[in-house]
C-alpha cells in the first residue's frame, strides 16, 4: 500500500473544521497588506489562491495569476517563529500588597495552534529553535506548551524565490521531519504524507484515497523543480564555519558595514534568531509591574552593553558577531548549523545585502 | 556624579511642573489624554504648574520641570532660565523641546523668506510673530541644562507616564535606542520599503510611535528623532536608488527633527543643483 495520500482542494474545507472542532486556532499564509502573511484562517477561500511571489535582494513583490494553487508562492513573509517564540509577551507580573510584600505571578499564554502550510526551510528553523529553547539548558515553558499544543502541515516547495539557498546548505526544499502531515500542491489537491499519529487521525477523518503513481511523481518532480530553481552556492558548510572565524579581520567586514543600516531587518525576520531582551513596565503608582519579554537583536547597538561598556559600537563587530554567530560559532552551541536557506534576510534588507555573497567573499 | 546616581535624592513626594514653550500642545495632551492616569499621579506628587491642565505657579521650586516647546523669543530664553533655576531635575518632552521642531525650519531661511511664509501661514498680516523674536528656533539644551529627554512628535502617553514613573523610582527614563524597523518586524508588519517601494526613514529613526506610519502602509516621517546608531550615507544611498533627489531627501529630514545633530549631514547641506 502506497504511503502517499492525495487530498482534494475540495476537502480544505473539512480540515479547516477538523481543527476547530479539536479545539485549535488555524493559522495560513493569507494574502494580507501586499505580502502573504500567516492570519487565522476560516475559509478555504481566504488562501493566497493564484498569487505568486517574486523575491530579490530588498525586494518582494506578489503578484495575482491564474494559476488554480494556494500555495504558488514561496516563503510568507514571517516565519512560524512568532507562534512559538512571541515577539513579546509578559512572563511574569508582581503585585506590592498593603504589608508591603510581593506577590508573583507567572503568565502562561498558550493557544492550541494549527499552521496550515510551513515550508521545509521554516520546519528545519522549528527543529533549531527547539534546540535553543527545549534542549538547551533551559526548558522554556512557553515555548514548550506552545510546542506540544502545535498541529504542523508542512507544505513542500514548487518553487524557490531568487533567495533561497536551502539547497546551498546541504538541504532540499521537501520536509524529511517535524511535521503531523506533509503536503506537496499539484493541480488539484495534495499528495500527502504522514509524519505523526496526529497526522494520521486527520487524514481518517479526511476519508481520503491513495495517491496515484503518476500524481506522487508529479509531486516529486516538482519539488525537484523547485531545488534547481536555486542558484545560490556555498563552499561545504564545515568549511564556511571554519573560515569566518579564521578571516575576523578580514577587510569585508568593514565594506559590509558601511553598507549596513543596522535596522535588524534580518535578525527579527530570521526563523532562528532567538535573542531577546527583558524589561519591566510599572503602573504609575509603582506597586505592581508585568516583567515583558521581547526579542531583541545583535544589530542593536544596546545588545552588547554589558558591565557599562558597548562591546559592539562599531557596526562591523555586530554584522560580524550575526555572520559568525549564525554560520560558526551555532554549530559550538547548539550542535546543529544556525541557518535554513529560506532568503529572508536577504528579501527583506531594505540595503540588499546579501548574506551568501558575504560569506562567500570572506571565505575566499 | 552621574544624573542616575544624584537621582537617589529625589523627593519622596516631588513637586512637578509642566512648561509650554513654542509648541502645539500635543505632547502636554499625552498627558492629560489619560485623565485617569494623571489623576492616580496625582495623589503620588504635586502638580504645582501645569497651565494645560489648570494649576498656574510658573516659577515655584519643583523637583522636576517638564518641558515641551522650542525657544523662539528673548521672553523665551528668560523664562527657561527662571524654569532651570528653581528646577532640580529638567525633562524636556517632544521634537519641539528636543530639536527645535517644524518651526526651526525658520533656521534654514532669511528675514525675507520668513515673512513670505508668515504670509502664507497666517490668514491677517501680524508682526505678532516678528516682533520680540530671535533669529532660530532652537532646542531647549541650546540655553539650559537639560537632564532627560523625550523625543517624539507628539510623544505618547505611555511613554511620558513611564518616563515619569523611572524618576521616581530614582533610574534616567529609559530611551527609545532601536530604528522603527524593529516594531514593523515585532509587529509583523510588511516592509513598505521592500515591498511598496514607499520611502520611509525607520531604518534611522527612533522607535516610539509603534510604527503608527508603516502599519498605514506609509513610509516613517521622522517623527521620534534619530535612533541611536544611523548609518546616514546607507539610508541616503537608498534613498537616491530609490529615485529622490538630493532636494527631496534634504527635506524628508527637514520635517519635524531637522536640527538633530545625526540629521544635520543632510538637513545643513547646500545641495548643489
Amino acid at each position: 500500500m502506497s504511503h502517499y495520500y492525495f487530498i482534494p482542494h475540495t476537502k480544505i474545507d473539512q480540515i479547516l473544521s477538523y481543527f476547530e472542532g479539536n479545539g485549535y486556532k488555524c493559522l495560513a499564509p493569507r494574502h494580507l497588506e501586499g505580502g502573504i502573511s500567516y492570519a487565522p484562517i476560516r475559509k478555504a477561500e481566504d488562501l493566497p489562491w493564484g498569487y505568486v511571489d517574486e523575491q530579490k535582494p530588498g525586494h518582494y513583490q506578489i503578484t495575482k495569476t491564474e494559476n488554480p494553487q494556494a500555495f504558488g508562492f514561496t516563503v510568507p513573509t514571517a516565519s512560524v517563529k512568532p507562534m512559538l517564540f512571541k515577539a513579546k509577551e509578559t512572563v511574569w507580573k508582581v503585585k506590592r500588597d498593603d504589608s508591603g510584600k510581593l506577590g508573583f505571578e507567572s503568565v502562561v499564554d498558550v493557544e492550541k495552534i494549527a499552521v496550515f502550510g510551513v515550508r521545509p526551510c521554516d520546519l528545519r528553523g522549528i527543529e533549531i529553535q527547539d534546540r535553543v529553547f527545549q534542549h538547551n539548558s533551559y526548558n522554556d515553558i512557553r515555548y514548550s506548551k506552545r510546542r506540544e499544543n502545535q498541529f504542523i502541515i508542512a507544505m513542500n516547495c514548487g518553487t524557490s524565490h531568487f533567495n533561497c539557498f536551502c539547497v546551498a546548505l546541504g538541504d532540499y526544499p521537501r520536509a524529511d521531519k517535524g511535521y503531523d502531515l506533509a503536503l506537496t500542491e499539484i493541480n488539484s489537491g495534495f499528495v500527502a504524507e504522514i509524519g505523526s499519529d496526529k497526522g494520521r487521525e486527520l487524514l481518517l477523518y479526511l476519508e481520503v484515497d491513495a495517491a496515484t503513481g503518476a500524481q506522487v511523481e508529479h509531486a516529486l518532480n516538482l519539488i525537484d523543480n523547485a531545488a534547481q530553481m536555486q542558484h545560490k552556492q556555498l563552499p561545504p558548510i564545515k568549511e564556511v564555519e571554519a573560515k569566518l572565524m579564521a578571516n575576523l579581520e578580514h577587510e569585508a567586514w568593514d565594506d559590509v558595514a558601511s553598507r549596513c543600516l543596522s535596522c535588524g531587518s534580518c535578525t527579527n525576520s530570521c526563523p532562528t534568531c532567538f535573542c531577546h531582551t527583558e524589561r519591566d513596565i510599572p503602573n504609575v503608582l509603582g506597586t505592581e509591574t508585568e516583567h515583558t519579554r521581547e526579542w531583541d537583536s545583535c544589530f542593536s547597538i544596546d545588545h552588547s552593553y554589558t558591565h557599562g561598556e558597548t562591546y559592539r559600537e562599531n557596526p562591523k563587530y555586530r554584522y560580524r558577531q550575526w555572520l559568525t554567530h549564525k554560520f560558526s560559532t551555532w554549530r559550538d552551541q547548539f550542535r546543529t548549523k544556525g541557518c535554513v536557506g529560506c532568503g529572508r534576510c536577504v528579501t527583506w534588507c531594505p540595503v540588499k545585502i546579501d548574506v551568501v555573497d558575504e560569506i562567500n567573499t570572506i571565505c575566499k | 556624579m552621574s544624573t542616575p546616581d544624584k537621582l537617589i535624592n529625589f523627593a519622596k513626594r516631588p513637586k512637578i511642573a509642566v512648561h509650554k514653550f513654542s509648541s502645539c500642545d500635543g505632547c502636554q495632551l499625552a498627558l492629560i489624554n489619560d485623565a485617569v492616569s494623571l489623576l492616580e499621579l496625582a495623589t503620588i506628587v504635586d502638580i504645582v504648574h501645569f497651565a494645560e491642565a489648570g494649576p498656574l505657579d510658573e516659577f515655584a521650586e519643583v523637583d522636576l520641570a517638564i518641558i515641551e516647546g522650542s525657544v523662539n523669543t528673548h521672553h523665551d530664553v528668560h523664562r527657561i532660565e527662571m524654569v532651570r533655576a528653581k528646577a532640580k531635575y529638567v525633562l524636556s518632552v517632544g521634537a519641539c523641546a528636543l530639536t527645535g521642531g517644524i518651526q526651526a525650519l525658520r533656521n534654514f531661511t532669511d528675514e525675507k523668506e520668513l515673512r513670505h511664509w508668515q504670509h502664507d501661514v497666517y490668514p491677517e498680516e501680524t508682526e505678532v510673530i516678528i516682533e520680540g523674536d530671535l533669529a532660530t528656533a532652537k532646542p531647549i539644551s541650546a540655553y539650559v541644562k537639560v537632564d532627560f529627554e523625550l523625543p517624539g512628535c507628539p510623544i505618547n502617553t505611555g511613554q511620558i507616564l513611564r518616563a515619569i514613573r523611572q524618576i521616581l523610582f530614582g533610574v534616567e527614563p529609559e530611551k527609545n535606542v532601536d530604528p522603527v524597523c524593529t516594531t514593523c518586524k515585532h509587529a509583523g508588519v510588511t516592509c513598505v520599503m521592500v515591498a511598496k517601494n514607499e520611502s520611509c526613514l525607520g531604518p534611522v529613526v527612533a522607535d516610539g510611535c509603534d510604527a503608527i506610519c508603516p502599519k498605514l502602509g506609509r513610509g516613517c516621517y521622522g517623527c521620534y528623532g534619530p535612533a541611536k546608531y544611523a548609518n546616514m550615507d546607507a539610508m541616503i544611498a537608498k534613498l537616491k536608488e530609490m529615485g529622490l533627489s538630493d532636494e527631496q531627501i534634504k527635506h524628508k529630514f527637514h520635517h519635524i527633527n531637522s536640527q538633530a545633530i545625526t540629521f544635520h549631514g543632510v538637513t545643513a547641506r547646500t545641495i548643489s543643483q
